[in-house]
């Protein structure tokens, strides 16, 4: 029998599908203390693992004596690279087509390397043999600045490598290159230099700084002698990848290998890597045959694992005279630390730098990078961003400001000079990306009206005129397009692995469903967004739509969640198995109904006879039926996969604008005012993304303001704690305002692409922006992160603004 | 290492242990008693994720040793809800989104819990100074903020009517 016909809206609404302010799924669990994340995972007889890690940056490892550490009681055993040479597992692969050390073969590399394991009954045992493990170290020149690296006799830091001219990233020109990577087109920029009547170079710093989740990385390895099975639990952003590295390492058949990332206590590219802790848990609970706990604490995270940025660059633009951009140059030099273990695709090197001509129409484009080894920790991840997208529009944002100065120009009219237009897409850049869609004036003129521009120009120039100005105001803006939802197989891949990701839904008999994930979240909400998808394709409430994410066991096959990818690929993945099941449900709707499938609509939650309005199947009937009456020649059942290759990034974008009070005595810089307007596409649950707006506005203010890893001259990391390392509490964080307008991808099945890294992405550059603009009447055209009170106290000085 | 023996009450049950007597109280916590939610992001007492509520004071676990517990009564974020009930700092949370990978979560509740104690009601800027001992990399503050002055809000109510 039919349920009776209510109205669509009010059924609409109680799918709590896309677009409505869902509250959360996840937050049951966590509000009362029930998550599951790695640390909380107590095994029988399991053992744990501590790391003997190096005090020097750069050395030879002269003798280990292992002895007194192993006399210790509770101590199973002390492992170094010596005994992991016979599995040889002493080195690993990167992600980058570059080697590892797991633990430090011979040689010290950078300060906190990985030089031995203990395992020990307990932690604090573990910590105590760690104290016991003797290293005798003969110590080397350390080189810490990547200029100094390439010096012709700069001391080679890659023994290994010795004679190897060729690396994955073509020829290598000096022992401690890496590679040098190039995009657009040399010829054509260089051309558009030589005709420009207007010229513009800066060089700029972007700090080497560390994602810095809550939770620290680590893993629960359980090597089974008896099955041959390896179950491990890793707090990692990419399972399935991990999965297949830790196959091919350890020679276990990936179907006796299980990972699982349980809940994960925040990652932002911090736990996209396979680290030498895993490395090791794994290799001891395989020697041991017991369950092996590793967690790192934070020093050892935030010195070890996972720095992202330390890109220097130099960036130029060719203008006109009324400032239409005609050409743009990039070069930069990238500290990789000791291995290069870059996190990207792997035809990328500099990731996707190249989107570095960011909102605008620029006729001709050349970048190049190159990568460089130094005694620091390897990393380069994406931190909260999609590959080196954070330091590409850092440089292009940065660019125009420096051109406007140099014009006279207010920065808003040359942004809208400039922008690629509404009709323009989808636009070729000259890096050859195609753009999918964008509207960047309606978006700007929002943002303009909404803070009274001229009116915050106004009070500036009154501000610069009164010589008794306690403060120095500053206007900054940013008008960014990132590039994310890697990626199309054609361009991108991880060891080989297209950057596909996957989705398999099931809709049991009443009416209820589960939907499994390639990717894994870490906070973004996907067990309460994803299920909204399904809810509004498949008119099943997400209320009773399950998520599961993270087991490969149970999973398909993903690339995992980093690099916003997660909607962008893994949602179309949704909305399209979501679909297949649609167009069965039709079939068997047809069939319940007596009728041919041209002759149903679909309304909500049911299809619906064209002609009557009262004859109706609904999705909770045609689950029943899929398991009970399928029509023939129709499997029973209800259920799906689909394997979503894009066929294109998306490209979301943002307009930014951030007003600064600098005090003139002390340099302290107050954020009276952040406006941030986003453009993610088709929007899922307003609720979390403002929460995500929130959190990566609030990441890139942390950048901006204060983060950065300082070594000194013998390669100590100077701010590895978070005594020293700066992640803002309550107080600093400034109140954050949102806004958006909608332009759907095209080519995206629900036109969605994504959101959570634009915030971190695009709030840096216009940081920087406003603190410049505060000082831009007195020459200042750039100044380099971070802007902390004492290094501004030093600018006021310098350009005699001090009071 | 010679073991103490030490009386705790958590969450309102009592418990006799012996532990070492450089056992920090986090990690008897989470070992001994298997209450996971308080956890672990530093070892230097800046991130607040480890913080108990010790005789009516917030404390964080992991720089305070479980012998030093002895006698006292300790309230962890597993000790917040009443017979199934949440309270209304928890519930203020899920209400106005105020967490999202959930490791803060526990610190940051059982601090507010305590904040709203010492001051019933309290200004942005004293919930801010407030919570200023406990980190949080996901939610920039914003929502949490406002779960804390929606959960002042709902105690002062439930003040009142019980009056």
């Amino acid at each position: 029998m039919n349920a009776p016909t209510d109205n669509a809206e009010a059924r609409e609404l109680a799918l709590a599908g896309m677009g409505a302010s869902r509250l959360r799924k996840e937050d049951a669990r966590f509000i009362q203390g029930k998550g599951n994340y790695v640390d909380d995972l107590k095994l029988p007889g399991m053992l744990h693992m501590d790391i003997v890690r190096a005090p020097v940056a750069h050395a030879r490892i002269k003798r280990i004596n292992k002895e007194a550490a192993l006399a210790m009681p509770g101590v199973h055993a002390v492992l170094t690279a010596d005994d992991l040479k016979p599995l040889k597992l002493h080195w690993m692969p990167t992600l980058a087509g570059d080697v590892a050390a797991v633990l430090a073969d011979e040689k010290v590399h950078f300060q906190m390397q990985e030089v031995a394991i203990v395992i020990a009954d307990d932690r604090y045992i573990a910590a105590d043999a760690v104290e016991a493990v003797e290293v005798e170290y003969e110590e080397l020149p350390v080189v810490l600045d990547p200029f100094e690296a390439l010096k012709p006799d700069a001391p080679v830091l890659r023994e290994d490598l010795a004679g190897k001219t060729e690396g994955a990233h073509g020829k290598r020109e000096h022992h401690n290159h890496i590679f040098t990577w190039e995009a657009g087109d040399k010829a054509a920029a260089d051309a558009a230099f030589d005709a420009a009547p207007v010229k513009v170079s800066q060089h700029m710093y972007y700090p080497r700084v560390h994602p810095c989740p809550l939770e620290t990385c680590g893993c629960v390895a359980n090597f089974d002698p008896i099955r041959g099975e390896l179950t491990t639990h890793i707090t990692s952003q990419a399972p399935h990848v991990v999965r297949t590295v830790v196959s091919l390492l350890s020679g276990i058949p990936e179907s006796k290998v299980r990972i699982i990332s349980p809940d994960i206590g925040g990652g932002f590219g911090n736990k996209v890597g396979i680290y030498p802790g895993y490395v090791c848990a794994i290799v001891a609970s395989i020697v041991l045959g017991r369950p092996v706990k590793w967690v790192e604490d934070r020093i050892e995270n935030i010195s070890s694992t996972a720095f992202a940025r330390d890109y220097h660059m130099d960036g130029e633009l060719a203008a006109t005279d009324d400032g239409k951009i005609l050409g743009l140059r990039v070069n930069v030099v990238a500290d990789h630390g000791a291995f290069d273990a870059c996190a990207d695709p792997t035809k990328f090197p500099a990731g996707l730098f190249h989107i570095c001509s960011g909102s605008y129409d620029v006729p001709a484009a050349h970048a190049s990078v190159k990568g460089v080894y130094t005694n620091k920790a390897p990393g380069g991840v994406a931190y909260r961003c999609s590959f080196r997208v954070t330091e590409a529009v850092y440089l292009i944002e940065r660019m125009v400001d420096v051109l406007a100065q140099k014009l006279g120009m207010d920065k808003a009219e040359i942004r809208a000079k400039n922008f690629i237009k509404k009709e323009q897409f989808p636009y070729t850049s000259a890096f050859g990306f195609e753009y999918d869609s964008g509207d960047y004036h309606t978006a700007l003129q929002k943002v303009l009206d909404a803070v009274d521009y001229k009116g915050l120009r106004a009070e500036q120039a009154a501000k610069r005129a009164d010589p008794d100005s306690p403060t120095l105001m500053g206007i900054g803006l940013v008008t960014f397009t990132e590039i994310v939802g890697a990626g199309p197989s054609k361009m991108c891949d991880i060891l080989g692995v297209g950057m596909f990701d996957s989705c398999e839904i099931r809709v049991h008999p009443t009416g209820s469903a589960i939907a499994r994930m390639g990717t894994i979240t870490q906070g973004q909400g996907h067990q309460t967004t994803y299920a909204q998808i399904i809810a509004t394709e498949l008119g099943i409430p997400s209320e009773v739509i399950q998520v599961e994410e993270g087991d490969t066991s149970t999973a398909p096959y993903g690339l995992g969640t980093y690099g916003s990818r997660s909607t962008p690929v893994a949602g179309a993945a949704i909305a399209l198995a979501a679909r297949k099941i649609h167009a069965k449900a039709k079939k068997i709707a047809a069939h319940l109904l007596e009728v041919n499938e041209n002759d149903l609509d679909w309304e909500v939650d049911r299809f619906k006879l064209k002609s009557d309005d009262s004859k109706f199947k609904t999705m909770a009937e045609i689950s029943w039926a899929a398991y009970n009456q399928p029509p023939e020649g129709l499997e029973p059942g209800l259920e799906a996969v689909h394997y979503y290759d894009p066929p294109n990034f998306t490209f979301p974008f943002g307009i930014y604008l951030c007003v600064v009070d600098i005090d003139r005595a002390t340099g302290e810089t107050k954020i009276r005012r952040f406006y941030a307007l986003d453009d993610c596409g088709t929007r899922i649950n307003p609720m979390i993304i403002d929460g995500q707006i929130h959190g990566g506005l609030t990441e890139g203010f942390a950048v901006a303001m204060g983060q950065q890893m300082p070594f000194d001259a013998q390669g100590n990391l100077m701010g590895n704690t978070l005594m020293d390392y700066f992640l803002p509490t309550a107080v600093e964080t400034p109140k954050w305002e949102t806004d958006f307008t909608v332009t759907p991808s095209p080519h995206h099945p629900i036109g969605a692409k994504g959101v959570a890294e634009s915030p971190h992405v695009g709030s840096i550059p216009t940081f920087t922006s406003a603190v410049v603009d505060a000082f831009s009447h007195l020459g200042v055209t750039h100044l380099d992160m971070p802007h902390s009170s004492y290094r501004l106290w030093k600018s006021l000085r310098d350009n005699g603004a001090a009071l | 290492m010679a073991k103490k023996l030490i009386t705790v009450t958590v969450n309102g049950k009592q418990h006799e242990s012996a532990v070492e007597p450089r056992t920090l109280l986090v990690h008897y916590l989470r070992e001994e008693l298997n209450l996971t939610g308080a956890h672990i992001g530093c070892e230097t007492s800046h991130c607040g994720a480890c913080t108990v509520d010790i005789d009516g004071q917030s404390v964080k676990s992991c720089t305070h040793l479980a012998v030093q517990c002895d006698g006292s009564e300790v309230l962890t974020v597993e000790g917040l809800a009443n017979k199934g009930v949440l309270h209304a700092v928890q519930e203020a949370f899920y209400q106005e989104h105020g967490l999202q990978c959930g490791f803060c979560t526990p610190g940051m509740l059982v601090r507010s819990y305590r904040l709203l104690q010492e001051n019933p009601n309290p200004t942005e800027e004293e919930i801010r100074i407030g919570i200023s001992g406990n980190l949080c990399r996901c939610t920039g503050y914003q929502n949490i903020v406002k779960a804390v002055q929606s959960a002042a809000r709902k105690l002062q109510e439930a003040a009142t009517a019980a009056a």
